[in-house]
């Protein structure tokens, strides 16, 4: 469905973050990103939706295809329409919109107002919560709920890829599992694919089926997810565990004798 | 008392003037974070395309009025597109220059196109004053009143409630998350120059049927920032509340006062006001509280 191939993206015309970053995300999957800090996750994910350009960065080399057209260099809100929304990195919510105005704004892109009365209504019930906030400005809002909210938001343009940066930033745990579910579940119901960028390795990796890992700008390891949580580098550099499964005390950290094999 | 309240009333009808060129001024802060200091010339190029269609043309009113407010929205469009969109990114004393330069163009090009000679903008509207409870009110300050009360209340729907509306909201919220929901924020900026170049039409005709028609019209524009100041730069709400103050203030003030001094009260108070503003409340009384998770 959709298909990087060989993307470099290039900052302020010197600053190279992306160097040849390829990867596919197959119709009605979970795919999950990970990789460590500035590895060019968020990157990678602007390139797909068009939103490069206001921090100055532009695709140099490299194509990126959704469901068979070329969608690189056309502008965000072509994209959207194509049906490809972004959940932006820190919620991103219009703070001085209410709630529902918020999720109105998601589907600026659309016309006809009965179906998208329909659609909020269905967000509604994949989220109660917001429900219950309707009328309240947005900025008042609980950081799930304002997580809620972004992705609601991104549901109202009816997208079939949505592209997920970070969800389970700054949040509880038990909430992080509660927005999980709802990907999933959106994931089976609304038969919507979805491009997962996480930190939070452990969690991405439960829910994702196939996963990729990212360092400075390229892919460096990809694999079904129970290949992955096997992986001894994974283990050890994104969920925390040593070769035994348990988990590591930072005492026991000696970092000159292991290194990521893919760096050498 | 009658005296004072014919003071107030009139002046809150001119002050519906003010709040409708403080309206333009807002809403291009709000969407596009350009201070225009070209507002008030914009309200002049439009009093001036309006006596041209009208004296010098001839054309009559029914015609002369959707000409006048097509063009004004077209100038916004070209503006925007042609001089503001080039210097997105750049710093904000770079766009304010740019805006005063813009400034000085059209007053110049309306001198140049048109004669710098006062004109009038001869519209239908008695001059005889009505009196209601001993106020004297004049029926061209009512037709002003009515006519900017008109386009914002429009406008106040059009910006609460219709999609495009939220849309505008949401570019003036946060510009990159607005492109990520799909909203052509490009769009939404030469809209807002547009809205304000049909502001500035309305403005040009109403201020220079009061005033008459040359480029010290452009004037009214300077008193757009004490209202501005008062509401807060970013509020439509508050465009019209200072602009409703100050026109109110400047009126009674100006009746009080002038006798003993001899004028210029009108032209001072509101500056004043406008100081004392920004030492107690720097955003204005309606002025974005900036919604911070602690």
């Amino acid at each position: 469905m959709l298909r990087l191939n060989n993307v470099e993206v290039v900052y302020d015309r010197v600053i190279l973050v992306l160097k040849g970053m390829s990867l596919e995300v197959p119709e009605q999957r979970i795919i999950t990103l990970l990789g460590s800090n500035g590895a060019g996750k968020s990157t990678t994910l602007k390139a797909i939706s068009g939103l490069l350009k206001p921090e100055r960065g532009e695709i140099t080399t490299g194509s990126v295809e959704f469901a068979g057209e070329r969608i690189d260099h056309r502008g965000p809100e072509e994209i959207v329409k194509r049906g490809i929304t972004q959940v932006m990195e820190g919620r991103r919510v219009f703070d001085d919109l209410t709630t529902e105005e918020n999720l109105l704004s998601g589907a600026h892109t659309r016309r006809g107002l009965a179906e998208i009365r329909t659609d909020l209504a269905a967000v509604y019930e994949y989220f109660p919560r917001l429900a219950e906030r309707r009328t309240l400005k947005a900025g008042y809002l609980s950081g799930g709920e304002q997580q809620m909210l972004a992705i609601g938001r991104a549901l109202m343009a009816r997208p079939r890829l949505m592209l997920l940066d970070e969800p389970s930033l700054g949040l509880a745990p038990l909430l992080v599992e509660e927005i999980f579910q709802i990907i999933q579940r959106l994931n089976r119901q609304e038969k919507l694919t979805v491009l997962l960028v996480e930190q939070n390795a452990a969690m991405a990796l439960t829910i994702a089926e196939h996963g990729y890992v990212m360092e400075n700008g390229r892919i460096v390891l990809d694999g079904p997810v129970a290949a992955l949580r096997e992986n001894p580098d994974v283990k050890e550099f994104y969920l925390g565990l040593t070769e035994v499964g348990t988990r590591k005390s930072y005492r026991d950290v000696k970092h000159y004798k292991r290194r990521k094999r893919w760096l050498s | 008392m009658a005296f004072f309240f014919d003071l107030f009333v009139n002046g809150l009808m001119i002050g519906s003037m003010y709040a409708l060129v403080a309206l333009g001024f807002v809403l291009i802060y709000k969407a596009t974070s350009v201070v225009n200091f070209a507002q008030g010339d914009l309200v002049m190029f439009g009093g001036y395309i309006a006596a041209a269609l009208v004296v010098l043309y001839k054309l009559p009113l029914a015609i002369a009025l959707p000409v006048l407010l097509g063009s004004m929205i077209a100038l916004g469009f070209i503006v925007e597109r042609g001089v503001l969109r080039p210097m997105v990114g750049q710093n904000v004393i770079s766009v304010v220059m740019v805006t005063i330069g813009l400034s000085q163009v059209f007053q110049g090009s309306a001198a140049m196109l048109w004669g710098a000679q006062t004109k009038s903008i001869p519209l239908p509207i008695p001059l005889e004053p009505y009196v209601i409870w001993e106020i004297y009110i004049s029926p061209v300050n009512l037709v002003a009143a009515l006519v900017s009360g008109v386009f914002l209340v429009a406008f106040a729907w059009f910006f609460r409630k219709s999609r495009m509306g939220i849309a505008m909201r949401a570019t003036a919220n946060d510009q990159q998350a607005a492109m990520a929901v799909g909203i052509n924020v490009r769009f939404i900026f030469a809209l807002s120059w547009a809205i304000a170049g049909l502001a500035a039409a309305l403005g040009g005709v109403l201020w220079g049927n009061l005033i008459g028609v040359d480029t010290q019209l452009a004037l009214v524009g300077l008193k757009v920032f004490p209202a501005v100041i008062l509401g807060g730069l970013d509020s439509v709400p508050g465009a019209l509340v200072g602009g409703l103050i100050i026109g109110a203030v400047e009126s009674v003030a100006a009746g009080y006062v002038d006798p003993y001094v001899g004028g210029g009260t009108k032209d001072f108070l509101p500056y004043v006001l406008m100081i004392l503003a920004l030492m107690v409340r720097p955003y204005g009384f309606f002025g974005r509280e900036i919604i911070e998770r602690v």
